[in-house]
């Protein structure tokens, strides 16, 4: 291998996101080159095994891990793709070339452009007692059932009801663990009701205005003490409840992985309806770095339905600005976009779309 | 515990292979991480943080949190929970920052 690798676009990440760029760009005639940090790219698609809501479009009644294989395969039957497993990027510098350690080796890549696709992380919330083993991001657990099927334990508790609490509940109940109850503490479910009422159908208390006050045990997690919230998200006396459990789970959010966008010096701006710090960028999600472009939860967190959806807007931007599909680029994008907002109509795509404003805003950014 | 029945999935394993932890003999599957195979049998305490001794166990599992920090075939901050499990490895809890060599 020469000492630096040539490439017209590199896409950062391999999950839904950067591999529906991967193929979009290719398809239209752009040589692409995917680093994955993981051995085999899909991202997290490879531990869904529910099934997808949205349009056909966006592959909805398919499940994700289903989704997953599906866009393996369309970019390795593209010969214009081509993916770097265990692989991660490590910086982008000043002069464009990116660099990766991969094998024990340390790579450089110079690329014309650039898609950060690097996903998110899952959030920690602060409670006495929250590093002990046994209590774990709600990633993780689908990590151990869903890919290696393991299950995490006996007895769990779920804190947050949005869609991944919701949904995570109802595969450890697939899995044959007992699930104790779902804590979240604003007064109603984030997630979809349909999820809420499968759940609650099974027997699993949801229980809204509700925290968690500490968890205990002495090696790994024996217990969790919950309580109710009033109004001013203030505990009340009285209301505590001590639940013998042997997992906690939590699944209280993702932030935006950006670490990358920080360090190429795109600006960058916080916006929590997006889930934290992300980076300016026009509506081709093209970012205040030129040629360097950001889809799916990096660019705020939503779902994988969008993730692909950006994911093949920013693989048809990167490709036509090298000057690739001048024909059919443009009504590619306009597709794309109206997706996207057909996507974003619901009552969850609203705050999406508010943080989009923001971002779109340049005057109030910030760094 | 290990999931023999389910709704949806299929569990494709490896070929079982021995491993040791602490110099214990156990069985898992190739293919599988360290964590996952560890976690099967019952090991959740994966070591102890330097300064409070607090116990330590997987968190991310994808590599993200370096909460789970082994010793792996003689090689210290190994992220058990991307590392693939493979025959006759040694896995061991770590003491301390582990050095270079």
């Amino acid at each position: 291998m020469p000492k630096v690798k040539e490439i017209e676009i590199l896409i950062i990440g391999g999950g839904p996101a950067g591999l529906s760029a991967a193929s979009a760009a290719a398809d239209l005639g752009a040589s692409v080159l995917v680093l994955e940090r993981d051995d085999k790219p899909g991202g997290q698609l490879v531990k869904q095994t529910h099934k997808f809501f949205g349009s056909k479009k966006q592959y909805a009644g398919d499940r994700g891990y289903q989704i997953g294989n599906f866009l393996i395969e369309q970019c390795e039957k593209n010969p214009k793709v081509e993916v770097w497993n265990e692989t991660t990027a490590l910086g982008i510098y000043e002069d464009g070339v990116v660099t990766a350690e991969g094998q024990g080796k340390h790579l450089k890549i110079n690329p014309e452009k650039i898609i950060v696709a690097t996903g998110a992380s899952e959030k920690m919330i602060a409670f006495p007692n929250n590093d002990l083993p046994g209590i774990y991001g709600a990633g993780a657990v689908q990590t151990l059932m869903n890919v290696y099927g393991i299950v995490p334990g006996q007895r769990v508790l779920m804190i947050g009801a949005g869609n991944i609490g919701l949904i995570v509940s109802y595969q450890l109940l697939q899995a044959g663990v007992e699930v104790a109850g779902i804590i979240e503490a604003a007064p109603t479910i984030g997630g979809y009701l349909v999820h809420a009422s499968k759940i609650r159908r099974a027997g699993v208390p949801i229980l809204t205005s509700h925290t968690i006050i500490e968890a205990y045990g002495q090696e790994s997690v024996e217990g969790a003490v919950i309580g109710k919230l009033d109004e001013q998200w203030q505990l009340i006396p009285g209301t505590e409840q001590d639940l013998k459990v042997d997992v906690i789970c939590l699944a209280v959010g993702l932030s935006p992985l950006t670490e990358l966008c920080f360090q190429a010096d795109c600006q960058m701006k916080y916006v929590p309806e997006l889930s934290g710090h992300v980076p300016l960028r026009n509506k081709y999600l093209e970012t205040t770095r030129l040629g360097l472009y950001v889809a799916g939860d990096v660019s705020g967190v939503e779902e994988a339905s969008s993730a692909m959806v950006e994911g093949r807007l920013a693989g048809i931007c990167a490709a036509y600005s090298l000057g690739y599909g001048n024909d059919v680029a443009p009504k590619l994008q306009a597709e794309a976009l109206a997706e996207l907002s057909e996507l974003r109509a619901g009552p969850a795509g609203q705050k999406t779309l508010k943080g989009i404003i923001k971002l779109m805003d340049k005057g109030g950014a910030a760094c | 515990m290990r999931i023999t029945e389910h709704p949806i999935l299929d569990f494709k394993r490896g070929e079982e292979v021995t491993f040791f932890y602490d110099g214990q003999e156990l069985k898992g599957f190739e293919g599988e991480t360290i964590a996952a195979a560890l976690h099967a049998v019952g090991v959740r305490v994966l070591g102890h943080s330097q300064t409070m001794h607090r116990p330590r166990g997987l968190f991310c599992a994808i590599g993200n949190c370096s909460s789970c920090l082994m010793v792996v075939n003689g090689e210290p901050n190994v992220r058990i929970c991307v590392e693939k499990l493979k025959s006759g490895m040694r896995v061991e809890t770590q003491q301390g920052k582990g050095c270079l060599k």
